[in-house]
């Protein structure tokens, strides 16, 4: 099936708008579209009547012209015939908002659902989702405006099974600055279910990070999933949620006892290389870190702090997600020494962790990133760095991601998220280098680089 | 296609939904498998006579239908050396419910490890190996893969145990042959891959590895409901 018509749409309609509930989802879906999308958009409802001065058309065979995408957002009952209507008048593929479904037990009613469109080859999103929010091209989600935190556009697609953690990873993405591509909710995937949508966004352009919250599979479904997912060029992120193992039944064997549905859901991602996210935390920094590097590394990561403690948490951090922090021999350790500044080389440590101590400058950093990038064991740099130190300049931040791309090894930084620093935050993202607000943050970019297709 | 008398043995387990342990081993053992040398025997002259030709020790176990855990009913004796220990153990073990024999098998030592396979709603087949023995759910020291395997995964599931130093030689003790384990684990891998519509789950518990050899010690098939 071709999804673009879902995913680019340049013709849509709404089916459902009201000539009269401004709040009713059809009617915040069809506002936001027709004033801030180069969309062309329709609405359809039986009674007819008129929106915001746009005629409503009493049915979708009337609207004129080609539609990309029909927006579905009325009664449950009603939806089977309007799906219909839809293949019959030649629209491309739809999105069904509305909820009644196989969540509340109608699960024959979704099935004939997806037994038409099938046939059809009418691709739809849903039922029970809020479809689609594509930066610059579309928006079919029905939340206010005045409401949404929108990140930047990026290259991370996020696709999700609840519509609610979508909206929420979308206002983390937007706090931690990471680029949206696309966000999919797919809620009861009635038809276009998560492999559908790998296989569209391995091929989308805008699109190098695939990230995924995922309820569970239907029967062999997972299979296909991870060897998709092997198979795409781009990394594919899953966060897992349904873990706990609640009442399962008591099993006979011992390998269906040790290998239960969690065990193996796990199991099957890490041997095909899709990196799991155990919890929020790691799915924002697994995100962030891939969609600015994704060279896979074995795990020797170097940290240049500016003070001991925070060198000390990293390591710890390092160790409790199995990478190493591998020892510098003493030679390169006083060769790292002579080329620092007067005032730090008898007081910096020059082992790993290098602690450059409250007195570093900007080019103690620079040489010291410099040479651990020049030791074949340190595949990856972690740059702790504490703003408010007297020697630090804004331009750090460039520099040192500078360096990193010159050399093509992978840096990490960890800056304390707030506005004022956000200077020498942006010299670091907008030049492709990962900043975390946290320490373990920026050991947890580190193991995305180790978790990603690892072969 | 999985042999024709292998596909038997697991059509004539349907009415019990598992199949017995000698039933089992002979299906492994025809699949190429190392499986000890055993006989099920009705009466104790039958067992005596079998162990006097293998030579003792030998085990001895319950085979009943009624028994899937044979521990768990004293149901497995090891170690035993004589005649007269052979005809207490049978006399034992036939009072156990459902009776329907005694196996009687060599006794093999070495690393127990724990070979297993799942059938998996989501990714279908799995393939288990673990530290094995009757604490395998305590240990609880296992690697999952979704099967086929190859020889990588193989590998990186050996090095995935927290106890691998044990099979790789420790304090002295011989290392176990990685051959043989790997053999098995990949035989194990395509007996899972041709029999998956049969089965619902496969414990190898124990599969002993000695320096030498990788004997599948005991065996139960979940049959697909």
């Amino acid at each position: 099936m071709n999804l673009d018509p879902l995913f680019k749409p340049k013709a849509i309609a709404v089916i459902g708008l009201s000539s009269s509930n401004e709040r009713h989802p059809a009617n915040v879906i069809f506002s936001k579209n027709r004033h801030r999308y180069p969309v062309d958009v329709f609405g359809i409802n039986p009674k007819g009547g008129f929106f915001q001065g746009e005629k409503i058309y009493p049915n979708i065979s009337e609207v004129p012209g080609t539609l990309d995408l029909a927006i579905i957002a009325a009664r449950a009952e009603l939806v089977p015939d309007i799906l219909a209507d839809c293949i019959r008048s030649g629209v491309r593929a739809g999105i069904v908002i509305s909820g009644g479904f196989a969540e509340v037990g109608n699960t024959d009613l979704q099935g004939r659902m997806a037994a038409m469109a099938q046939e059809a080859s009418f691709p739809f999103l849903g039922p029970n989702c809020l479809g689609i929010y594509a930066p610059g091209r579309v928006d079919t989600l029905f939340l206010p405006i005045e409401r949404m935190v929108k990140p930047e556009p990026g290259n991370v697609t996020l696709i999700s099974q609840s519509g609610g953690i979508l909206v929420d990873q979308m206002i983390k993405f937007a706090q931690e600055r990471i680029g949206l591509a696309t966000a999919v909710s797919i809620g009861n995937k009635a038809l276009m279910r998560e492999l559908d949508l790998l296989r569209y966004f391995s091929k989308d352009p805008s699109t190098q990070v695939i990230t995924f919250y995922i309820e569970g599979f239907g029967r062999d479904e997972g299979r296909e999933f991870v060897l998709e997912a092997q198979r795409c060029p781009k990394p594919v992120i899953v966060l897992k949620s349904g873990k706990s193992p609640g009442g399962q039944k008591a099993v006979s064997s011992h390998t269906a006892s040790l290998a239960g549905d969690y065990a193996s859901f796990s199991a099957a991602l890490a041997q095909h290389g899709v990196v799991e996210a155990e919890n929020e935390l790691e799915l924002v920094s697994f995100c962030e870190s891939l969609s600015a590097c994704q060279q896979p590394i074995d795990g020797g990561i170097g940290i240049v702090t500016g003070s001991g403690g925070h060198g000390a948490i990293a390591v710890d951090a390092c160790w409790k997600y199995g990478l190493s922090v591998p020892v510098i021999p003493g030679p390169f350790q006083e060769e790292i020494r002579q080329n620092l500044s007067a005032s730090v080389q008898s007081i910096a440590s020059t082992g790993n962790p290098v602690d450059l101590t409250g007195s570093g400058v900007d080019e103690d950093f620079v040489g010291a990133v410099r040479m651990l990038f020049s030791r074949e064991e340190i595949e990856c740099v972690i740059v702790l760095l504490l703003p408010y130190l007297p020697g630090i300049t804004s331009d750090l931040g460039s520099k040192l991601s500078t360096l990193s791309r010159q050399l093509n090894k992978p840096l990490i930084a960890y800056v304390p998220h707030v506005e004022k620093y956000d200077m020498l935050i942006e010299g670091f993202e907008l030049n492709g280098t990962p900043v975390s607000p946290s320490i373990e943050g920026a050991v947890l970019m580190a193991t995305a680089l180790r978790r990603n297709k690892p072969w | 296609m999985v042999k024709r008398e292998i596909r038997d043995i697991l059509e004539a387990s349907r009415q019990w939904g598992w199949v017995l342990e000698p039933d089992a081993k002979r299906a492994f053992s025809l699949f190429g498998f190392d499986t000890p040398r055993y006989v099920v025997a009705k009466t104790p002259d039958a067992a005596a006579s079998f162990a006097a030709k293998i030579g003792y020790p030998v085990v001895a176990k319950v085979v009943s239908p009624k028994v899937i855990h044979k521990s768990e009913v004293k149901g497995v004796i090891v170690g035993i050396a004589s005649e007269d220990e052979l005809a207490k153990a049978f006399d034992r073990l036939r009072r156990i419910e459902g009776f329907s024999g005694m196996l009687v098998e060599e006794m093999v030592s070495g690393v127990e490890l724990i070979i297993g396979a799942k059938i998996d709603h989501q990714f279908g087949p799995m393939i288990l190996l673990g530290i094995g023995g009757v604490g395998v759910e305590i240990y609880r020291d296992t690697s999952l893969r979704m099967a086929p395997l190859d020889e990588k995964d193989a590998r990186s599931m050996v090095k995935g145990l927290k106890a691998h130093r044990l099979l790789e030689g420790y304090r002295g003790s011989d290392p176990i042959s990685m051959d043989a384990l790997f053999d098995t684990l990949l035989r194990f891998s395509r007996f899972v891959m041709k029999v998956e519509g049969l089965i619902a789950s496969i414990d190898l518990n124990p599969a002993i590895c000695t320096s030498k050899r990788c004997v599948i010690a005991d065996a139960r098939i979940i049959l697909a409901s």
